[in-house]
This record gives structure tokens, C-alpha cells and sequence, in this order.
């Protein structure tokens, strides 16, 4: 018999929701199978399952709001290793106790009267938006609901995408990063012609669904100089650095309406430039559209913005916590540059580099960007 | 291709990228990618299913003859 | 100087003239009253309440004791069994406690343990409080422990009305009546209205109105409170003050009332924290109005180390009003 627990897709998540069960007791699933959709702060999310076996039982109804670590749905047979457990971790160490402290943690305050009211109007509190000390769900929240109940006004939210509480979420986890993390800045301005002429000259020959866009190039650059500084991809945890087990590169995704998601690309350095691009595409595709596996939520080790064409020239990125980096590429513009001894105009993009000084030092990071821009110089061979 | 039938096609395809845009106010001169919010990726995006839909190749270079909806119109019946 | 009866225009006198005239006009008015301490006929009282009232009403009814705290309170003791009034005055709280013995294990329990045969009508008077720079020595509030004992009364006037008024009912109960006048007090000066002649020595008071948190607050620490709650009306909170007055029996129904209406509540209290008065009172709130609270119950209290003697080391040791209001303004501002 094993458990199946809400996952957790990110530090800034204590509960989801559960939307819909995909499986029914007794269907066979195999690890990686999306067995349920749960609504999260970042949108309807398609959540897989880590273990192979039978499903025994659901335990959590459709509709119900459970901390991270509660137990959704019990398999029987074959047991495997879970999929959440460190790649590093020796066989000798005890599991996680999964995630109780969580659980606890992750319970919404309701406080007394609050409650009281809400049962005597049949508020649901789980749907409710604390706004109190420690978000607490207070009176004057329950009252809100009960008066919009009273005026036929429904206090659903659209299932799937919630830009308020999406804000929330950021919110979060910025603040736990400013708080917590001491960031170190590093900047590169990189002559992106050859890297653009290239990307110029692949387009020209194909047809517009395999066209590539100058971001996947450099996705594909950063990918591969992250594999060679491993200090800069994985998580500060406990007090300590843990090494991603591949590079799997969060890709920030702006939503319309607000918001972003950054959706692991998994492998990234083991990627073509093709599949870099599908990958971007697919991902921004679903990310807009609320279809993203949970996965690809809590699996990045590093994250990567890119502010496009229309967006500013350089960007100071907030790492997402517990991932120690996060790389920012800004604006291609056309600069004065310096080429054996003359100036002309050429392509240049700033990228930034945010890194986690607990977990590595600026060399280490100016040696990244430095290879990137090695890397970009010869885009012929990306 | 006439123009209608143009337009039709390139509205539909912006609202499934844009779908909270109110494309009887948008003007016809107004640069899609600054009126929708639409970054690199939206606009091969809006590009690709042109190209898929009508099955005319648009090359790079002729990205900026795009860049509007009367210049789509044109471009797509031309 | 008292007023005469018939003005009704208030008069502006000091907590510590308060306390004086209380003392002079129990003595006067029942041959049975008398009060003695350390210091408080020659010298005039340690805190100056007593001074020149021996050489106007004579060392009979105003007599030094010897520094002995377990014998002159036992002295007490016998003197209200026997039929007189006496008002004991010990010099802070700190030195109660050796004459612990007689207020606990005699005073509270004679009538108890006699069947009623034996009442002890005495009252003790003492300082208590922090913020004169006057240390570990005499700093503590300890009214907190009486509060504790059954047989007792304790009383914690603040207002210069509390001070001229309470000691008259004290002197009329029949059971034994502490009174703790808080040292930063006595030389606070405050309105006393003339057409007040008695108060109750049963009810806490609500000294400031208000709808949003109730702050609970006794003796010294009830200036800070109201004073915090000043702080908080210029953010649009608007925090009820209640002053207990009476630390045992607790008025319960008063600070129920309050926090069924605000919901909220942060009890001030100079003692420590660690099973103080202020544990009781959460407690009770806790049991009693569970159900009526939008917040967790709140406390400000001392540091829990013996009163500094560094002027800004006791500061920090010691509740004050921008505690107190950051305190309330948590359980109000949503986070």
C-alpha cells in the first residue's frame, strides 16, 4: 500500500484544491500517469503520480482543499522508490517524514466567531480569502461572503486561473526571497550578431511552425554553460546546497491578466535548438492555457526571464526560492561596439545573472556568463 | 481570399491568442504586437496558424508587412 | 486642601494628595483607624504620603513600626480582630513578601478557618511598580501573587478619584483588603469631583470607549494603554481601555462585555508574564468568549528579568505605549 500525497509545486504552495479525479478505485497506473487535476494558486494544474500500482482508494472528494502532504488517494502493489526522494540520498537514510510539519503549517487560520458565523449561514471557509493577522479568515471576511451570498453574487472563483490569488503566490515567494536570500547581481553585455545571423539564416530555409526564435538560441547557451557551473543549479535547503539532478530550466512564462508560471524544460542541455523551441512553445502554450503537468512545476533547478522584444534592456531577476540562480536576458538593441578597433553597430543583449551567495560566489558566477557569451559567439555550433 | 474573409481569419486567430481583446475597437492602423500585448513568441504564434490556416508562406522578412490588421488584410489577399 | 462641599467645580490634585487625604478623613471620621509603617510618622511615609498627618492627628493614629514586616503585619492582623481598623502601609510590594506568612497563611484564612467567628477587617498599603530607577530592589509588581490567594482583596487604584476614594469601602469590608498604589503615580495629577463621595471597590471600569480591540490595563500601566490607544486613533483604530480596578475578584462580566463587542483583546500588564494575572484573565476569556473572538488573545507584559536599574535597560524591561499599540494594531491590520 502506498500513499498518494499532494504534491508540493513550488515553496510558495501549502494547499490546492481538488478539481477532478481522473482514475477511479481499481484502474492501473504507472508513475508519471495524470491521475487528478488540482487548482493551485498558479492555475488548474494536471498532477501525476510518483508510484506504480492499483488504485485502491480516493481518499480526498472532489472539491476539497487540502494542505501539501495530505493524502489524496491510496495504491496498492508494486511499491517504488518515490520519485520525490534525492537522487544523492544513500540508501542507509530513513525516508522524509513527508511532509507533516507542511500540512500543519498550511491549514488556514479561521478564527473562532469567524467560524461560527460561517456555519450558521453555511459559509464554505475553504473558498474564502483570508484577510486578517497571518491571513486569518476573520469576521469581516465571512460577513463579505455571507452579504454577497445575501445579493445572489457567487464568491466562486473561476476554476483554473485566479489572477488574485496567483498575486498572492508571487508575492510570497519574492518576499521570501528578499527576505531570505542574499542575492549577488552580475551583468554581461554580449554581442548577439553571429548568434542572430544564424537564427536569420535557419528561419529563411523553413516554413513558420519550425521557425526558431533568438530565445531558444540563447536558452541553449545558458543550458549548457549551467551544466558546467553546478553550483548554480539545485536548492539551498536546510542551510545547505542540494545539486539539481539535471538541468531542468524554469522558463518564465508572463500570463495574460497578470501573473507568470515558470515551467520546467526538462534536460535542457541534453536538448537541440529544435527541441528547445518546441519546448518553449509547448509550454507557453499550456502555461496561458492552465494545462501544465505538476512536474513541470516543482521541477526547475534554475530559472531563465526573458523580457523579449518590447520589454526593458536588463533585468535584476528575484530568484525563485529554493533555487539558488535565476538568469535575466533583456532587450536586443542595436549598440556602438568596439570590433578590432573600429566602432560599429552591432546586436547586443544584457544578460544578468541573480545568484544565492550562501551557495556560490561571484566568480563562479561571472564564469557563467562569460561562457555564455563564449558559447553565443560561436551560435554556429549551438 | 477576399478581405472579409481575410479579416475573419485573422481575428480569430489573434482572439485565440489574445482572447480578452475587443477586436471591433481595434483599430486598423494600430501595431497588433503593442495594441495586444503580444511578445515574440504570440506573434510566430499568430504568424504560424496564418500560414497553417491559409496556407500562404510568410517568410521573416515580410514580418513587418504584419505588423497591423489592415496590413495583414492586405498581405493575406494581395 | 479639600473642596468645599458645596462647589462642584473639580480640583486638581496630586495621586499621592489623594492618597493623604483618604487616609486623613478615614482617621477622622472612626476613632477605630489608625496606620502604621516604616518611616511614615517622623519621616512621613517613603513615598511622602504620610507627611505632617503625625503631627496632626498625633503618633497614636500615625506610628512608626520597627523594619519588620512579618511582626507589624501580624500586629495588624491582631488589632482588626480585636475591633480595631488598621491600615497597614508596607514600603513596596518587594518587602510584603516577608510578612507573606502573616497576609496569606493568617489574614486570608482567619475567618475561614474560624468559621466566621473572627473577621480581619486590615488593610495594607504598598508601592509597587517599576520606573523610578529604584532597581531589583523595589521595582516589581507582584500584585499579581495576591491576586492569586482566596480571603483576599486587591485593589489597584489609578485615577487620583480610585486613590481618595477605595480606602473608605476597604476600610468597611470585613475581610482583609490590599491596596497597591503604583509608584509612577504619585505624582500624576488628576481632576477630583466634589460631588463624588464614594466608589465601589467591585467593578472594573471602561475608561476610553471604543469599537475595534479592547486593551485591558490596571494601576500604573493604564496611562501607557490609554496612551497607546491615543497612538492608535490617529491610525483609525479605535481600542477600549478597561481598567480592572479590582484584581481579585476579577469583574468578569466588564472585560466579557468589551471583548464581545470588539472581539479583540491585548491585556496589559507590568507584572511577567509567566503565569501573571494576565494568563488568568486570557484564560478566562479563552474559556468563556471562545466563540465571540476574531483574534488570538494578546499579552504585553515585563520582560521576564528583574527590573534593571539603567535607566534605558528598565525602559526596555518594562510595557510601554508603542508596545502596546504595534501589540493591538497586529490583531486589527490584516497581514
Amino acid at each position: 500500500m502506498t500513499d498518494f500525497r499532494m504534491p508540493s509545486l513550488g515553496a510558495d504552495m501549502e494547499a490546492g484544491t481538488l478539481v477532478e479525479w481522473l482514475v477511479r478505485p481499481g484502474d492501473r497506473v504507472k508513475r508519471g500517469n495524470v491521475v487528478a487535476v488540482v487548482e493551485t494558486q498558479k492555475g488548474a494544474i494536471d498532477i501525476e503520480i510518483f508510484n506504480d500500482g492499483v488504485v485502491s482508494e480516493l481518499v480526498v472528494p472532489v472539491g476539497g482543499r487540502v494542505p501539501v502532504g495530505t493524502v489524496l488517494a491510496r495504491l496498492a502493489g508494486p511499491v517504488t522508490e518515490p520519485a520525490m526522494a534525492p537522487p544523492q540520498a544513500a540508501p542507509v537514510t530513513p525516508p522524509p517524514i513527508p511532509a507533516a510539519p507542511a500540512a500543519v503549517a498550511g491549514r488556514p487560520h479561521i478564527t473562532p466567531v469567524a467560524r461560527r458565523l460561517a456555519g450558521e449561514h453555511g459559509i464554505d471557509l475553504q473558498r474564502l480569502t483570508g484577510t486578517g493577522p497571518d491571513n486569518a479568515i476573520t469576521l469581516a471576511d465571512v460577513q463579505a461572503a455571507v452579504s454577497s451570498v445575501a445579493s445572489g453574487a457567487t464568491p466562486r472563483r473561476r476554476a483554473g486561473f485566479d489572477p488574485a490569488a496567483m498575486r498572492q503566490a508571487i508575492a510570497a515567494a519574492m518576499t521570501r526571497s528578499k527576505r531570505e536570500i542574499p542575492h549577488y547581481y552580475l551583468s554581461q553585455t554580449i554581442d548577439v550578431s553571429n548568434a542572430l545571423a544564424r537564427i536569420e539564416r535557419l528561419n529563411r530555409e523553413r516554413p513558420p511552425p519550425e521557425r526558431i526564435l533568438p530565445a531558444a538560441l540563447f536558452l541553449r547557451a545558458i543550458a549548457l554553460a549551467v551544466a558546467k557551473t553546478p553550483e548554480l543549479n539545485g536548492f539551498w535547503e536546510e542551510g545547505r546546497f542540494r545539486p539539481g539532478d539535471g538541468v531542468h530550466i524554469g522558463w518564465a512564462t508572463a500570463l495574460r491578466g497578470g501573473g507568470l508560471l515558470a515551467p520546467a524544460i526538462r534536460d535542457a542541455n541534453h536538448r537541440s535548438l529544435e527541441e528547445l523551441m518546441a519546448s518553449m512553445r509547448d509550454l507557453v502554450l499550456r502555461a496561458r492555457g492552465s494545462g501544465l503537468r505538476s512536474s513541470e512545476l516543482s521541477d526547475p533547478t534554475i530559472t531563465v526571464t526573458s523580457l523579449g522584444d518590447r520589454g526593458a534592456e536588463t533585468v535584476f531577476p528575484i530568484i525563485y526560492p529554493p533555487q539558488v540562480a535565476m538568469v535575466g536576458i533583456g532587450r536586443i538593441v542595436t549598440r556602438p561596439w568596439v570590433v578590432n578597433g573600429a566602432i560599429e553597430p552591432r546586436p547586443v543583449v544584457t544578460l544578468t545573472l541573480a545568484a544565492d551567495h550562501r551557495a556560490s560566489d561571484g566568480h563562479r558566477g561571472g564564469l557563467l556568463l562569460v561562457e555564455i557569451d563564449r558559447l553565443l559567439q560561436e551560435a554556429d555550433t549551438l | 481570399m477576399n478581405a472579409g474573409e481575410a479579416r475573419t481569419l485573422i481575428v480569430d486567430v489573434l482572439a485565440s491568442i489574445a482572447p480578452e481583446a475587443d477586436f471591433d475597437r481595434l483599430p486598423g492602423g494600430a501595431v497588433l504586437r503593442d495594441e495586444l500585448d503580444l511578445d515574440s513568441m504570440d506573434f510566430l504564434n499568430f504568424i504560424t496558424f496564418l500560414h497553417q490556416k491559409s496556407g500562404i508562406d510568410i517568410p521573416e522578412a515580410d514580418y513587418p508587412k504584419l505588423s497591423t490588421l489592415d496590413g495583414a488584410v492586405s498581405y493575406l489577399t494581395r | 486642601m479639600s473642596a468645599p462641599a458645596s462647589t462642584t467645580a473639580a480640583v486638581r490634585m496630586t495621586y499621592r494628595e489623594a492618597c493623604k487625604q483618604a487616609i486623613r478623613a478615614a482617621i477622622l471620621a472612626d476613632p477605630r483607624v489608625f496606620l502604621m509603617g516604616e518611616d511614615v510618622a517622623r519621616y512621613g511615609g517613603c513615598y511622602a504620603v504620610t507627611k505632617g498627618l503625625a503631627t496632626e492627628l498625633g503618633e497614636e493614629r500615625i506610628r512608626d513600626t520597627p523594619l519588620s514586616e512579618n511582626g507589624f503585619v501580624g500586629a495588624g492582623i491582631g488589632a482588626a480582630i480585636a475591633g480595631l481598623r488598621p491600615i497597614v502601609e508596607i514600603m513596596t510590594v518587594n518587602f510584603s513578601l516577608l510578612a507573606l506568612d502573616q497576609i496569606v497563611n493568617s489574614a486570608a484564612t482567619i475567618s475561614h478557618m474560624s468559621g466566621g467567628q473572627f473577621a480581619v477587617p486590615l488593610v495594607i498599603r504598598m508601592a509597587t511598580g517599576g520606573g523610578l530607577q529604584l532597581a531589583a530592589q523595589h521595582s516589581h509588581s507582584l500584585e499579581g501573587l495576591y491576586a492569586h490567594i482566596p480571603g483576599l482583596r486587591v485593589l489597584t487604584p489609578a485615577t487620583v478619584e480610585d486613590a481618595r476614594h477605595m480606602l473608605q469601602p476597604a476600610i468597611e469590608d470585613p475581610n482583609p483588603v490590599l491596596i497597591f498604589e503604583h509608584v509612577m503615580l504619585y505624582n500624576r495629577e488628576g481632576e477630583l469631583d466634589p460631588s463624588v463621595t464614594g466608589v465601589d471597590i467591585v467593578s472594573a471600569k471602561i475608561r476610553r470607549p471604543g469599537r475595534d480591540v479592547t486593551l485591558v490595563a490596571y494601576g500604573g500601566m493604564l496611562f501607557k494603554t490609554l496612551e497607546a490607544a491615543a497612538l492608535l486613533q490617529v491610525e483609525g483604530i479605535e481600542a477600549e481601555v478597561i481598567d480592572l480596578r479590582v484584581l481579585r475578584p476579577l469583574d468578569m462580566p466588564t472585560i466579557l462585555g468589551s471583548v464581545r463587542r470588539t472581539r479583540r483583546v491585548v491585556i496589559v500588564d507590568e507584572g511577567w508574564r509567566s503565569g501573571s494575572l494576565s494568563a488568568e484573565i486570557a484564560a478566562r476569556i479563552a474559556e468563556e468568549a471562545f466563540f465571540e473572538l476574531d483574534a488570538p488573545i494578546r499579552r504585553v507584559c515585563s520582560r521576564e528579568v528583574p527590573i534593571p536599574y539603567a535607566a534605558h535597560l528598565e525602559k526596555a524591561a518594562l510595557p510601554q505605549a508603542a508596545t502596546i499599540a504595534a501589540t493591538a494594531r497586529t490583531l486589527v491590520k490584516g497581514g
